[in-house]
Protein backbone atom coordinates (compact mmCIF):
# COMPACT_ATOMS: atom_id res chain seq x y z
CA UNK A 1 0.00 0.00 0.00
CA UNK A 2 1.21 3.49 -1.00
CA UNK A 3 1.58 5.67 2.13
CA UNK A 4 2.53 9.64 1.09
CA UNK A 5 3.21 12.11 3.93
CA UNK A 6 1.20 15.50 3.40
CA UNK A 7 3.75 18.25 3.36
CA UNK A 8 1.16 20.49 4.73
CA UNK A 9 -0.46 18.58 7.74
CA UNK A 10 2.21 15.60 8.42
CA UNK A 11 -0.06 13.14 8.00
CA UNK A 12 1.70 9.82 6.27
CA UNK A 13 -1.62 9.13 4.42
CA UNK A 14 -2.27 5.60 2.65
CA UNK A 15 -3.41 5.38 -0.42
CA UNK A 16 -7.15 5.86 0.16
CA UNK A 17 -6.79 8.51 2.40
CA UNK A 18 -5.54 10.47 -1.09
CA UNK A 19 -6.55 11.48 -4.68
CA UNK A 20 -4.24 11.25 -7.41
CA UNK A 21 -4.27 13.81 -10.07
CA UNK A 22 -1.22 12.97 -12.64
CA UNK A 23 2.09 14.48 -13.83
CA UNK A 24 3.07 17.58 -12.08
CA UNK A 25 5.12 20.34 -12.85
CA UNK A 26 2.89 21.11 -16.15
CA UNK A 27 3.08 24.56 -17.78
CA UNK A 28 -0.10 25.70 -18.12
CA UNK A 29 -1.02 27.28 -21.40
CA UNK A 30 -3.35 30.05 -21.61
CA UNK A 31 -5.69 31.70 -24.30
CA UNK A 32 -2.90 32.38 -26.69
CA UNK A 33 -1.05 29.04 -27.35
CA UNK A 34 -0.80 27.40 -30.26
CA UNK A 35 -2.88 24.01 -31.35
CA UNK A 36 -0.20 22.16 -30.22
CA UNK A 37 0.90 23.62 -27.17
CA UNK A 38 -2.21 23.17 -25.90
CA UNK A 39 -2.45 19.39 -27.06
CA UNK A 40 0.69 18.69 -24.94
CA UNK A 41 -0.39 20.42 -22.24
CA UNK A 42 -3.93 19.00 -22.11
CA UNK A 43 -2.86 15.42 -22.90
CA UNK A 44 0.79 14.60 -23.78
CA UNK A 45 2.72 12.53 -21.03
CA UNK A 46 6.44 11.97 -19.78
CA UNK A 47 4.63 8.90 -18.43
CA UNK A 48 8.24 7.59 -17.43
CA UNK A 49 8.99 4.61 -16.05
CA UNK A 50 11.28 5.02 -13.01
CA UNK A 51 11.49 8.45 -11.18
CA UNK A 52 8.06 10.28 -11.69
CA UNK A 53 6.78 13.60 -10.23
CA UNK A 54 3.13 13.87 -9.75
CA UNK A 55 0.13 15.80 -8.40
CA UNK A 56 -1.83 13.97 -5.07
CA UNK A 57 -4.52 15.93 -3.20
CA UNK A 58 -4.75 14.74 0.77
CA UNK A 59 -8.84 14.19 -0.18
CA UNK A 60 -9.77 12.52 3.05
CA UNK A 61 -7.76 14.79 4.92
CA UNK A 62 -6.71 18.98 4.77
CA UNK A 63 -7.54 18.62 1.00
CA UNK A 64 -5.13 20.19 0.06
CA UNK A 65 -2.92 19.35 -3.23
CA UNK A 66 0.77 18.61 -3.16
CA UNK A 67 3.28 16.92 -5.45
CA UNK A 68 5.59 13.68 -5.11
CA UNK A 69 8.69 12.15 -6.52
CA UNK A 70 8.24 7.97 -6.70
CA UNK A 71 9.66 5.89 -9.10
CA UNK A 72 6.94 4.01 -11.46
CA UNK A 73 9.10 0.88 -11.32
CA UNK A 74 9.57 0.27 -8.00
CA UNK A 75 6.84 2.30 -6.25
CA UNK A 76 9.51 3.40 -4.33
CA UNK A 77 8.87 6.96 -2.74
CA UNK A 78 11.38 9.62 -2.72
CA UNK A 79 9.63 12.35 -0.71
CA UNK A 80 6.90 14.94 -1.07
CA UNK A 81 6.61 18.82 -1.44
CA UNK A 82 4.42 21.50 -1.34
CA UNK A 83 2.92 22.07 -5.11
CA UNK A 84 3.97 26.06 -5.00
CA UNK A 85 6.96 25.59 -7.15
CA UNK A 86 8.13 25.25 -11.05
CA UNK A 87 10.38 22.01 -10.26
CA UNK A 88 11.03 19.91 -7.32
CA UNK A 89 13.33 21.29 -4.61
CA UNK A 90 16.92 20.45 -4.16
CA UNK A 91 16.36 18.32 -0.82
CA UNK A 92 14.02 16.01 -2.99
CA UNK A 93 16.59 16.10 -6.22
CA UNK A 94 18.93 15.31 -3.73
CA UNK A 95 17.40 12.22 -2.17
CA UNK A 96 16.39 10.58 -5.80
CA UNK A 97 19.72 11.13 -6.60
CA UNK A 98 21.27 9.53 -3.74
CA UNK A 99 18.83 6.42 -4.91
CA UNK A 100 18.93 6.34 -8.26
CA UNK A 101 22.80 7.52 -9.20
CA UNK A 102 22.52 7.37 -12.84
CA UNK A 103 19.63 9.70 -12.39
CA UNK A 104 19.38 13.19 -14.35
CA UNK A 105 16.93 15.80 -14.16
CA UNK A 106 15.17 17.14 -17.22
CA UNK A 107 14.95 20.80 -16.20
CA UNK A 108 18.27 22.87 -16.07
CA UNK A 109 19.38 23.12 -12.33
CA UNK A 110 19.34 26.61 -12.83
CA UNK A 111 15.63 26.66 -13.27
CA UNK A 112 15.33 24.07 -10.05
CA UNK A 113 15.38 26.53 -7.27
CA UNK A 114 13.11 25.52 -4.46
CA UNK A 115 10.86 28.33 -3.54
CA UNK B 1 -19.69 3.21 -41.35
CA UNK B 2 -19.61 -0.11 -41.72
CA UNK B 3 -22.37 -2.64 -41.28
CA UNK B 4 -21.18 -5.74 -40.48
CA UNK B 5 -22.99 -9.22 -41.28
CA UNK B 6 -23.29 -11.46 -38.33
CA UNK B 7 -21.95 -15.13 -38.96
CA UNK B 8 -24.05 -17.41 -37.11
CA UNK B 9 -23.33 -20.19 -39.10
CA UNK B 10 -19.24 -20.82 -38.06
CA UNK B 11 -19.17 -23.19 -35.09
CA UNK B 12 -16.81 -22.12 -32.08
CA UNK B 13 -14.75 -25.10 -31.88
CA UNK B 14 -12.38 -25.65 -34.48
CA UNK B 15 -12.03 -28.96 -33.69
CA UNK B 16 -14.98 -30.27 -33.45
CA UNK B 17 -15.48 -33.35 -36.13
CA UNK B 18 -18.21 -30.95 -38.31
CA UNK B 19 -16.26 -28.51 -39.04
CA UNK B 20 -13.31 -30.20 -39.89
CA UNK B 21 -13.91 -30.23 -43.59
CA UNK B 22 -14.59 -26.58 -43.66
CA UNK B 23 -11.50 -25.51 -41.84
CA UNK B 24 -9.49 -27.55 -44.71
CA UNK B 25 -11.25 -26.27 -47.32
CA UNK B 26 -11.23 -22.28 -45.57
CA UNK B 27 -7.29 -22.64 -44.88
CA UNK B 28 -6.36 -24.27 -48.58
CA UNK B 29 -8.03 -21.05 -49.71
CA UNK B 30 -5.83 -18.99 -47.11
CA UNK B 31 -2.54 -20.71 -48.38
CA UNK B 32 -3.44 -20.45 -52.15
CA UNK B 33 -2.80 -16.95 -51.49
CA UNK B 34 1.07 -17.46 -50.11
CA UNK B 35 4.14 -17.38 -50.68
CA UNK B 36 6.12 -20.86 -50.20
CA UNK B 37 7.01 -21.72 -46.58
CA UNK B 38 7.49 -24.94 -44.46
CA UNK B 39 3.86 -25.41 -43.73
CA UNK B 40 2.61 -26.03 -40.31
CA UNK B 41 1.68 -29.11 -38.67
CA UNK B 42 -2.12 -29.29 -39.67
CA UNK B 43 -4.53 -29.19 -36.45
CA UNK B 44 -8.04 -31.59 -37.25
CA UNK B 45 -9.47 -34.58 -35.30
CA UNK B 46 -7.44 -36.73 -38.22
CA UNK B 47 -4.18 -35.17 -37.21
CA UNK B 48 -4.86 -36.32 -33.14
CA UNK B 49 -6.20 -39.50 -34.02
CA UNK B 50 -2.86 -40.30 -35.82
CA UNK B 51 -1.06 -38.82 -32.86
CA UNK B 52 -3.04 -41.34 -30.72
CA UNK B 53 -1.96 -44.17 -32.17
CA UNK B 54 2.14 -43.00 -31.92
CA UNK B 55 1.66 -41.82 -28.17
CA UNK B 56 1.62 -38.20 -29.26
CA UNK B 57 5.61 -37.91 -30.50
CA UNK B 58 4.90 -36.63 -33.98
CA UNK B 59 3.78 -32.94 -32.51
CA UNK B 60 6.35 -30.02 -34.08
CA UNK B 61 6.49 -26.73 -32.22
CA UNK B 62 3.52 -24.31 -33.25
CA UNK B 63 6.08 -21.42 -34.20
CA UNK B 64 9.73 -21.28 -35.03
CA UNK B 65 12.29 -18.96 -33.00
CA UNK B 66 14.72 -17.82 -35.53
CA UNK B 67 17.59 -15.85 -34.72
CA UNK B 68 16.71 -12.29 -36.14
CA UNK B 69 17.84 -11.28 -39.84
CA UNK B 70 19.73 -7.67 -40.22
CA UNK B 71 16.94 -6.13 -41.72
CA UNK B 72 12.94 -6.46 -42.32
CA UNK B 73 10.25 -4.70 -44.32
CA UNK B 74 8.42 -4.11 -41.39
CA UNK B 75 9.13 -4.70 -37.53
CA UNK B 76 6.63 -5.14 -35.11
CA UNK B 77 7.39 -4.02 -31.54
CA UNK B 78 5.14 -6.43 -28.93
CA UNK B 79 4.10 -9.98 -29.63
CA UNK B 80 0.46 -9.27 -27.73
CA UNK B 81 -2.64 -9.99 -29.53
CA UNK B 82 -2.50 -6.79 -31.34
CA UNK B 83 1.07 -6.59 -32.14
CA UNK B 84 0.66 -10.62 -33.48
CA UNK B 85 -2.38 -9.29 -34.99
CA UNK B 86 -0.94 -6.76 -37.41
CA UNK B 87 1.39 -9.07 -38.15
CA UNK B 88 -1.04 -11.43 -39.66
CA UNK B 89 -3.25 -9.63 -41.19
CA UNK B 90 -0.29 -7.77 -42.96
CA UNK B 91 0.44 -11.12 -44.26
CA UNK B 92 -3.01 -12.44 -45.31
CA UNK B 93 -4.31 -9.37 -46.17
CA UNK B 94 -1.85 -7.57 -47.67
CA UNK B 95 1.00 -10.08 -48.81
CA UNK B 96 3.93 -8.67 -46.97
CA UNK B 97 5.47 -11.32 -45.33
CA UNK B 98 8.88 -9.83 -44.57
CA UNK B 99 7.91 -9.36 -40.45
CA UNK B 100 9.82 -9.43 -38.00
CA UNK B 101 7.45 -9.64 -34.72
CA UNK B 102 10.11 -8.34 -31.41
CA UNK B 103 9.20 -9.48 -28.02
CA UNK B 104 11.08 -8.78 -25.25
CA UNK B 105 9.08 -11.18 -22.67
CA UNK B 106 7.38 -14.19 -23.98
CA UNK B 107 5.06 -13.59 -26.43
CA UNK B 108 1.39 -13.32 -25.05
CA UNK B 109 2.83 -12.47 -21.86
CA UNK B 110 1.65 -8.97 -21.35
CA UNK B 111 -1.87 -7.99 -20.82
CA UNK B 112 -2.79 -10.31 -23.76
CA UNK B 113 -2.08 -12.83 -21.22
CA UNK B 114 -3.50 -11.11 -18.12
CA UNK B 115 -6.40 -9.94 -19.22
CA UNK B 116 -10.24 -11.19 -18.24
CA UNK B 117 -10.90 -11.99 -22.17
CA UNK B 118 -14.34 -10.26 -22.46
CA UNK B 119 -15.36 -10.19 -25.73
CA UNK B 120 -18.54 -7.57 -26.80
CA UNK B 121 -19.20 -5.05 -29.03
CA UNK B 122 -21.71 -2.55 -27.83
CA UNK B 123 -19.99 0.66 -27.72
CA UNK B 124 -21.94 3.93 -27.79
CA UNK B 125 -19.81 6.21 -30.71
CA UNK B 126 -19.62 4.54 -34.32
CA UNK B 127 -15.94 4.65 -34.59
CA UNK B 128 -15.66 2.41 -31.69
CA UNK B 129 -19.06 0.20 -32.66
CA UNK B 130 -17.14 -0.31 -36.08
CA UNK B 131 -13.88 -1.15 -34.75
CA UNK B 132 -15.29 -3.51 -32.02
CA UNK B 133 -17.81 -4.97 -34.37
CA UNK B 134 -15.35 -5.80 -36.94
CA UNK B 135 -13.25 -7.45 -34.20
CA UNK B 136 -16.11 -9.48 -32.95
CA UNK B 137 -17.17 -10.80 -36.06
CA UNK B 138 -13.42 -11.80 -37.07
CA UNK B 139 -13.66 -13.63 -33.46
CA UNK B 140 -16.49 -15.87 -34.38
CA UNK B 141 -14.65 -17.57 -37.02
CA UNK B 142 -10.81 -17.07 -35.71
CA UNK B 143 -10.12 -20.56 -34.95
CA UNK B 144 -11.32 -21.67 -38.51
CA UNK B 145 -9.38 -19.15 -40.44
CA UNK B 146 -6.05 -19.57 -37.92
CA UNK B 147 -6.77 -23.21 -37.95
CA UNK B 148 -6.37 -22.78 -34.04
CA UNK B 149 -9.09 -23.56 -31.18
CA UNK B 150 -9.12 -20.17 -29.60
CA UNK B 151 -12.53 -20.99 -27.69
CA UNK B 152 -14.41 -18.09 -28.70
CA UNK B 153 -17.67 -18.79 -26.52
CA UNK B 154 -20.33 -16.32 -27.19
CA UNK B 155 -22.58 -17.06 -24.34
CA UNK B 156 -23.65 -13.31 -23.86
CA UNK B 157 -22.90 -10.74 -22.15
CA UNK B 158 -25.02 -8.19 -19.74
CA UNK B 159 -23.88 -4.76 -18.54
CA UNK B 160 -26.02 -4.30 -15.34
CA UNK B 161 -27.87 -0.88 -14.74
CA UNK B 162 -27.65 0.52 -11.31
CA UNK B 163 -28.38 3.74 -11.46
CA UNK B 164 -31.18 5.77 -13.55
CA UNK B 165 -28.92 7.44 -15.35
CA UNK B 166 -27.09 4.24 -16.71
CA UNK B 167 -30.62 3.11 -17.45
CA UNK B 168 -31.16 5.89 -19.58
CA UNK B 169 -27.21 5.44 -20.96
CA UNK B 170 -27.67 1.75 -21.77
CA UNK B 171 -30.86 2.36 -23.41
CA UNK B 172 -29.52 5.39 -25.53
CA UNK B 173 -26.93 2.23 -26.73
CA UNK B 174 -28.98 -0.33 -28.02
CA UNK B 175 -30.72 2.23 -30.09
CA UNK B 176 -27.25 3.43 -31.41
CA UNK B 177 -26.11 0.05 -31.68
CA UNK B 178 -29.37 -1.00 -33.44
CA UNK B 179 -28.14 2.12 -36.06
CA UNK B 180 -24.51 0.41 -36.25
CA UNK B 181 -26.05 -3.21 -37.41
CA UNK B 182 -24.33 -4.18 -33.73
CA UNK B 183 -27.05 -6.76 -31.75
CA UNK B 184 -27.95 -5.34 -28.14
CA UNK B 185 -31.26 -5.48 -26.71
CA UNK B 186 -32.20 -3.84 -23.30
CA UNK B 187 -33.25 -6.70 -21.05
CA UNK B 188 -35.69 -5.82 -17.63
CA UNK B 189 -34.98 -6.88 -14.35
CA UNK B 190 -37.06 -9.87 -14.28
CA UNK B 191 -35.48 -11.34 -18.03
CA UNK B 192 -32.26 -10.60 -16.67
CA UNK B 193 -32.88 -12.67 -13.39
CA UNK B 194 -33.88 -15.32 -15.80
CA UNK B 195 -30.35 -15.62 -17.08
CA UNK B 196 -28.71 -15.36 -14.27
CA UNK B 197 -30.08 -16.75 -11.45
CA UNK B 198 -27.79 -16.21 -8.85
CA UNK B 199 -28.34 -12.68 -9.49
CA UNK B 200 -29.65 -10.19 -6.19
CA UNK B 201 -31.73 -7.41 -8.01
CA UNK B 202 -32.67 -5.62 -5.13
CA UNK B 203 -29.92 -3.64 -3.48
CA UNK B 204 -28.92 -2.40 -0.81
CA UNK B 205 -26.83 -0.22 -2.10
CA UNK B 206 -27.30 -0.70 -5.81
CA UNK B 207 -29.79 -2.39 -7.47
CA UNK B 208 -30.23 -3.93 -10.21
CA UNK B 209 -32.51 -1.82 -12.81
CA UNK B 210 -32.16 -4.03 -16.11
CA UNK B 211 -29.58 -4.32 -18.29
CA UNK B 212 -27.88 -4.03 -22.11
CA UNK B 213 -27.71 -7.47 -23.37
CA UNK B 214 -25.56 -8.39 -26.20
CA UNK B 215 -26.29 -11.69 -26.80
CA UNK B 216 -22.67 -12.84 -29.29
CA UNK B 217 -20.64 -11.34 -26.93
CA UNK B 218 -18.69 -13.66 -24.82
CA UNK B 219 -14.84 -14.73 -24.04
CA UNK B 220 -12.15 -16.76 -25.85
CA UNK B 221 -8.92 -18.15 -24.17
CA UNK B 222 -6.73 -15.39 -24.28
CA UNK B 223 -3.64 -17.44 -25.00
CA UNK B 224 -5.15 -19.50 -27.64
CA UNK B 225 -5.66 -15.86 -29.66
CA UNK B 226 -1.61 -15.05 -28.88
CA UNK B 227 -0.62 -19.07 -29.71
CA UNK B 228 -2.80 -19.03 -32.90
CA UNK B 229 -1.61 -15.85 -34.57
CA UNK B 230 1.74 -16.44 -33.26
CA UNK B 231 1.82 -19.52 -35.36
CA UNK B 232 0.12 -18.48 -38.57
CA UNK B 233 2.60 -16.23 -38.88
CA UNK B 234 5.15 -17.96 -38.19
CA UNK B 235 3.89 -20.58 -40.79
CA UNK B 236 3.78 -17.13 -43.54
CA UNK B 237 7.48 -17.16 -43.11
CA UNK B 238 7.53 -14.23 -40.36
CA UNK B 239 10.07 -14.35 -37.46
CA UNK B 240 8.57 -14.52 -33.80
CA UNK B 241 11.98 -13.35 -32.27
CA UNK B 242 10.94 -13.33 -28.23
CA UNK B 243 13.50 -12.54 -25.09
CA UNK B 244 14.72 -9.50 -27.11
CA UNK B 245 13.98 -6.13 -25.99
CA UNK B 246 14.17 -3.39 -28.20
CA UNK B 247 16.03 -0.41 -26.50
CA UNK B 248 16.44 2.36 -29.08
CA UNK B 249 15.03 3.63 -32.58
CA UNK B 250 17.18 4.79 -34.88
CA UNK B 251 15.85 7.37 -37.26
CA UNK B 252 17.54 9.53 -40.32
CA UNK B 253 16.00 12.44 -41.52
CA UNK B 254 13.11 12.10 -39.78
CA UNK B 255 12.77 8.03 -41.25
CA UNK B 256 13.06 5.31 -39.38
CA UNK B 257 15.97 3.47 -39.91
CA UNK B 258 16.23 0.46 -37.69
CA UNK B 259 15.63 -0.55 -33.99
CA UNK B 260 18.90 -1.14 -31.28
CA UNK B 261 17.47 -4.47 -29.42
CA UNK B 262 19.27 -6.91 -26.85
CA UNK B 263 20.29 -9.21 -29.68
CA UNK B 264 21.80 -6.20 -31.91
CA UNK B 265 20.77 -3.90 -34.54
CA UNK B 266 17.72 -4.61 -36.81
CA UNK B 267 16.72 -1.99 -39.55
CA UNK B 268 13.20 -1.89 -41.16
CA UNK B 269 11.45 0.17 -43.56
CA UNK B 270 8.33 0.41 -41.20
CA UNK B 271 7.97 0.19 -37.74
CA UNK B 272 4.85 -0.73 -35.87
CA UNK B 273 4.71 0.18 -31.87
CA UNK B 274 2.51 -1.92 -30.65
CA UNK B 275 3.48 -2.45 -26.93
CA UNK B 276 0.78 -1.27 -24.19
CA UNK B 277 1.81 -0.36 -20.89
CA UNK B 278 5.45 0.86 -22.69
CA UNK B 279 3.99 2.91 -25.83
CA UNK B 280 4.98 5.75 -24.30
CA UNK B 281 8.84 4.59 -23.95
CA UNK B 282 8.84 3.02 -27.21
CA UNK B 283 7.76 7.00 -28.18
CA UNK B 284 10.17 8.38 -26.28
CA UNK B 285 12.73 6.33 -28.12
CA UNK B 286 11.91 7.49 -31.76
CA UNK B 287 11.29 11.30 -29.72
CA UNK B 288 7.92 12.17 -29.29
CA UNK B 289 5.44 12.00 -26.36
CA UNK B 290 1.81 10.38 -26.60
CA UNK B 291 -1.36 11.16 -24.88
CA UNK B 292 -0.85 7.99 -22.41
CA UNK B 293 -0.33 6.82 -19.22
CA UNK B 294 0.49 3.40 -17.67
CA UNK B 295 -1.56 2.34 -14.64
CA UNK B 296 -2.17 -1.03 -12.89
CA UNK B 297 -5.47 -3.31 -13.46
CA UNK B 298 -5.79 -6.24 -11.64
CA UNK B 299 -8.04 -9.70 -12.14
CA UNK B 300 -8.38 -12.66 -9.39
CA UNK B 301 -10.25 -15.92 -9.89
CA UNK B 302 -11.76 -18.01 -7.16
CA UNK B 303 -11.44 -21.54 -6.67
CA UNK B 304 -13.49 -23.79 -9.42
CA UNK B 305 -16.73 -24.29 -8.54
CA UNK B 306 -19.83 -26.28 -10.40
CA UNK B 307 -20.98 -24.17 -13.67
CA UNK B 308 -23.62 -21.44 -12.09
CA UNK B 309 -23.51 -18.39 -14.67
CA UNK B 310 -23.07 -19.11 -18.12
CA UNK B 311 -23.39 -15.15 -19.10
CA UNK B 312 -20.73 -12.86 -18.62
CA UNK B 313 -22.00 -9.65 -16.63
CA UNK B 314 -20.25 -5.90 -15.75
CA UNK B 315 -20.93 -3.87 -13.22
CA UNK B 316 -19.86 -0.44 -13.96
CA UNK B 317 -20.96 1.94 -11.18
CA UNK B 318 -19.37 -0.16 -8.87
CA UNK B 319 -16.50 -1.13 -11.22
CA UNK B 320 -16.78 -4.97 -11.12
CA UNK B 321 -17.18 -7.53 -13.69
CA UNK B 322 -17.65 -11.89 -13.61
CA UNK B 323 -17.99 -14.48 -15.98
CA UNK B 324 -17.13 -18.32 -15.32
CA UNK B 325 -14.27 -19.97 -16.74
CA UNK B 326 -14.70 -23.41 -18.26
CA UNK B 327 -12.56 -24.68 -15.38
CA UNK B 328 -15.45 -23.25 -13.23
CA UNK B 329 -13.72 -20.34 -11.49
CA UNK B 330 -15.37 -17.44 -10.77
CA UNK B 331 -12.78 -14.83 -12.81
CA UNK B 332 -13.86 -11.47 -11.85
CA UNK B 333 -11.93 -7.71 -12.28
CA UNK B 334 -12.36 -4.41 -11.10
CA UNK B 335 -11.34 -0.82 -12.13
CA UNK B 336 -7.94 0.59 -12.47
CA UNK B 337 -5.65 2.22 -9.75
CA UNK B 338 -5.08 5.80 -10.19
CA UNK B 339 -1.41 6.40 -10.70
CA UNK B 340 1.36 5.34 -12.93
CA UNK B 341 2.46 2.28 -12.46
CA UNK B 342 4.88 -0.25 -13.78
CA UNK B 343 5.34 -2.78 -11.80
CA UNK B 344 2.11 -5.47 -12.63
CA UNK B 345 1.34 -4.92 -8.97
CA UNK B 346 -2.18 -3.41 -8.29
CA UNK B 347 -3.47 -2.29 -4.99
CA UNK B 348 -4.77 -4.51 -2.25
CA UNK B 349 -8.00 -1.89 -1.60
CA UNK B 350 -9.23 -2.20 -5.09
CA UNK B 351 -9.39 -5.99 -5.12
CA UNK B 352 -11.11 -5.09 -1.79
CA UNK B 353 -13.62 -2.59 -3.05
CA UNK B 354 -14.50 -4.80 -6.20
CA UNK B 355 -15.27 -7.87 -4.12
CA UNK B 356 -17.49 -5.72 -1.56
CA UNK B 357 -19.44 -4.47 -4.51
CA UNK B 358 -19.81 -8.16 -6.30
CA UNK B 359 -20.55 -9.63 -3.10
CA UNK B 360 -24.02 -7.36 -2.88
CA UNK B 361 -24.99 -8.22 -6.08
CA UNK B 362 -23.79 -11.99 -6.01
CA UNK B 363 -24.33 -13.30 -2.10
CA UNK B 364 -23.21 -16.42 -3.33
CA UNK B 365 -19.56 -16.02 -3.84
CA UNK B 366 -19.07 -14.72 -0.43
CA UNK B 367 -18.31 -18.24 0.64
CA UNK B 368 -15.49 -18.51 -2.04
CA UNK B 369 -12.09 -18.75 -1.82
CA UNK B 370 -9.96 -16.50 -4.50
CA UNK B 371 -7.26 -18.89 -5.79
CA UNK B 372 -4.94 -16.17 -7.98
CA UNK B 373 -4.97 -12.34 -7.99
CA UNK B 374 -2.32 -10.14 -10.69
CA UNK B 375 -2.02 -7.13 -12.45
CA UNK B 376 -1.15 -5.72 -16.04
CA UNK B 377 -0.36 -2.52 -17.04
CA UNK B 378 -2.93 -0.82 -19.30
CA UNK B 379 -2.25 2.28 -21.66
CA UNK B 380 -4.86 4.65 -20.72
CA UNK B 381 -5.37 7.93 -22.93
CA UNK B 382 -6.75 11.01 -22.87
CA UNK B 383 -10.06 9.79 -24.23
CA UNK B 384 -10.23 6.41 -22.88
CA UNK B 385 -10.34 5.33 -26.61
CA UNK B 386 -7.20 3.23 -28.84
CA UNK B 387 -4.55 4.67 -31.16
CA UNK B 388 -4.26 3.55 -34.35
CA UNK B 389 -2.06 6.21 -35.77
CA UNK B 390 1.12 7.30 -37.60
CA UNK B 391 3.07 9.27 -35.68
CA UNK B 392 5.93 12.64 -36.15
CA UNK B 393 8.72 10.02 -37.26
CA UNK B 394 7.89 8.59 -41.44
CA UNK B 395 7.63 5.20 -40.96
CA UNK B 396 6.60 4.80 -37.69
CA UNK B 397 3.04 3.79 -36.45
CA UNK B 398 1.35 2.85 -33.02
CA UNK B 399 -1.40 1.00 -32.07
CA UNK B 400 -1.61 1.67 -28.66
CA UNK B 401 -4.16 2.83 -25.68
CA UNK B 402 -6.17 0.05 -25.52
CA UNK B 403 -6.26 0.36 -22.14
CA UNK B 404 -8.44 -1.76 -20.00
CA UNK B 405 -10.49 -2.99 -22.95
CA UNK B 406 -8.56 -4.43 -25.92
CA UNK B 407 -8.46 -7.92 -25.69
CA UNK B 408 -11.58 -8.02 -27.26
CA UNK B 409 -10.46 -5.34 -29.92
CA UNK B 410 -7.44 -7.77 -31.18
CA UNK B 411 -8.78 -9.26 -34.37
CA UNK B 412 -10.03 -5.73 -35.87
CA UNK B 413 -7.12 -3.88 -34.16
CA UNK B 414 -4.62 -6.15 -36.09
CA UNK B 415 -7.10 -5.60 -39.20
CA UNK B 416 -7.08 -1.73 -39.22
CA UNK B 417 -3.82 -1.61 -38.42
CA UNK B 418 -1.85 -3.45 -40.75
CA UNK B 419 -3.67 -1.27 -43.55
CA UNK B 420 -2.10 1.74 -41.90
CA UNK B 421 1.37 0.25 -42.39
CA UNK B 422 0.78 -1.49 -45.43
CA UNK B 423 -0.59 1.69 -47.26
CA UNK B 424 0.71 4.66 -45.09
CA UNK B 425 -2.76 5.84 -44.62
CA UNK B 426 -5.38 4.39 -42.35
CA UNK B 427 -8.77 2.63 -43.93
CA UNK B 428 -12.13 3.50 -42.65
CA UNK B 429 -11.45 1.81 -39.57
CA UNK B 430 -8.93 3.52 -38.42
CA UNK B 431 -9.40 6.69 -39.50
CA UNK B 432 -10.97 8.36 -36.85
CA UNK B 433 -8.18 7.05 -33.68
CA UNK B 434 -5.81 9.15 -35.54
CA UNK B 435 -3.09 10.92 -32.67
CA UNK B 436 -4.22 14.19 -34.40
CA UNK B 437 -7.78 13.65 -32.98
CA UNK B 438 -6.16 15.48 -29.73
CA UNK B 439 -5.10 18.34 -30.84
CA UNK B 440 -8.49 18.86 -32.74
CA UNK B 441 -10.37 18.50 -30.25
CA UNK B 442 -12.24 15.61 -31.60
CA UNK B 443 -12.14 12.70 -29.06
CA UNK B 444 -13.94 9.25 -29.42
CA UNK B 445 -15.56 9.72 -25.64
CA UNK B 446 -16.55 6.34 -24.57
CA UNK B 447 -15.62 6.87 -20.79
CA UNK B 448 -19.38 7.78 -20.17
CA UNK B 449 -21.91 5.82 -21.69
CA UNK B 450 -20.51 2.57 -22.75
CA UNK B 451 -18.37 2.26 -18.88
CA UNK B 452 -14.64 2.57 -18.42
CA UNK B 453 -14.37 -1.17 -17.84
CA UNK B 454 -14.41 -4.27 -20.48
C1 LIG C 1 -6.27 -7.48 -15.49
C2 LIG C 1 -6.69 -7.11 -16.87
C3 LIG C 1 -7.96 -7.44 -17.32
C4 LIG C 1 -8.37 -7.11 -18.60
N1 LIG C 1 -9.60 -7.53 -19.03
C5 LIG C 1 -9.98 -7.32 -20.31
C6 LIG C 1 -11.20 -7.87 -20.79
O1 LIG C 1 -11.94 -8.55 -20.06
N2 LIG C 1 -11.55 -7.63 -22.09
C7 LIG C 1 -10.75 -6.89 -22.91
O2 LIG C 1 -11.14 -6.67 -24.06
N3 LIG C 1 -9.57 -6.39 -22.50
C8 LIG C 1 -9.16 -6.59 -21.21
N4 LIG C 1 -7.95 -6.10 -20.77
C9 LIG C 1 -7.13 -5.29 -21.68
C10 LIG C 1 -6.34 -6.16 -22.63
O3 LIG C 1 -5.65 -7.14 -21.90
C11 LIG C 1 -5.33 -5.32 -23.40
O4 LIG C 1 -5.93 -4.17 -23.96
C12 LIG C 1 -4.71 -6.11 -24.56
O5 LIG C 1 -4.33 -7.40 -24.15
C13 LIG C 1 -3.51 -5.37 -25.08
O6 LIG C 1 -2.83 -6.19 -25.99
P1 LIG C 1 -1.48 -5.71 -26.62
O7 LIG C 1 -1.08 -6.71 -27.61
O8 LIG C 1 -1.64 -4.29 -27.05
O9 LIG C 1 -0.50 -5.63 -25.35
P2 LIG C 1 0.33 -6.76 -24.58
O10 LIG C 1 -0.34 -8.06 -24.60
O11 LIG C 1 0.67 -6.17 -23.25
O12 LIG C 1 1.61 -6.89 -25.49
C14 LIG C 1 2.60 -5.91 -25.56
C15 LIG C 1 3.92 -6.61 -25.60
O13 LIG C 1 4.96 -5.68 -25.86
C16 LIG C 1 6.11 -6.16 -25.22
N5 LIG C 1 7.07 -5.07 -25.07
C17 LIG C 1 7.00 -3.98 -24.27
N6 LIG C 1 8.11 -3.24 -24.38
C18 LIG C 1 8.92 -3.86 -25.27
C19 LIG C 1 10.22 -3.58 -25.79
N7 LIG C 1 10.92 -2.51 -25.42
N8 LIG C 1 10.76 -4.45 -26.69
C20 LIG C 1 10.06 -5.56 -27.07
N9 LIG C 1 8.84 -5.87 -26.61
C21 LIG C 1 8.26 -5.04 -25.71
C22 LIG C 1 5.58 -6.67 -23.89
O14 LIG C 1 6.48 -7.57 -23.28
C23 LIG C 1 4.27 -7.30 -24.29
O15 LIG C 1 4.35 -8.69 -24.49
C24 LIG C 1 -7.51 -6.40 -19.47
C25 LIG C 1 -6.22 -6.07 -19.03
C26 LIG C 1 -5.80 -6.42 -17.76
C27 LIG C 1 -4.42 -6.07 -17.31
ZN1 LIG D 1 -2.74 17.03 4.49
Amino acid sequence: MLILTCPYCGVNAEETELHPGGEAHLARIGPNGTDEDFESYLFARKNAKGVHFERWRHAYGCGKWFLAARCTATLQVFGTYRAQTPHPPADIVDAIRKARPDWTPDWTPAEGIAE
Amino acid sequence: MSHVAFRRDLPQAALRVGAVAAMVQATRSLRGTMPDTPRARRYSVFAIAREALRQHKGWTRAWASPEPKSRYKVIVVGAGGHGLATAYYLGKNFGITDVAVIEKGWLGGGNTGRNTTIIRSNYLQDPSAALYEKARSLYEGLSQDLNYNIMFSPRGLIMLAQTEHEIRGYKRTVYANNLQGVQTEWLDPQQLKAKVPIINLDGPRYPVLGGLYQARGGTARHDAVAWGYARACSDMGMHIIQNCEVTGVETEAGQVRAVNTSKGRIGCDKLAIVVAGHSSQLAAMAGFRLPIESVALQALVSEPIKPCMDVVVMANTVHGYMSQSDKGEMVIGGGTDGFNNFTQRGSWQHVEETVRALIETFPMISRLKMLRQWGGIVDMTGDRSPILSSTPVGGIFVNCGWGTGGFKAIPGSGWAMAELVAKGTPGPLAADFGLNRFREGRFIDESVAAGVAH
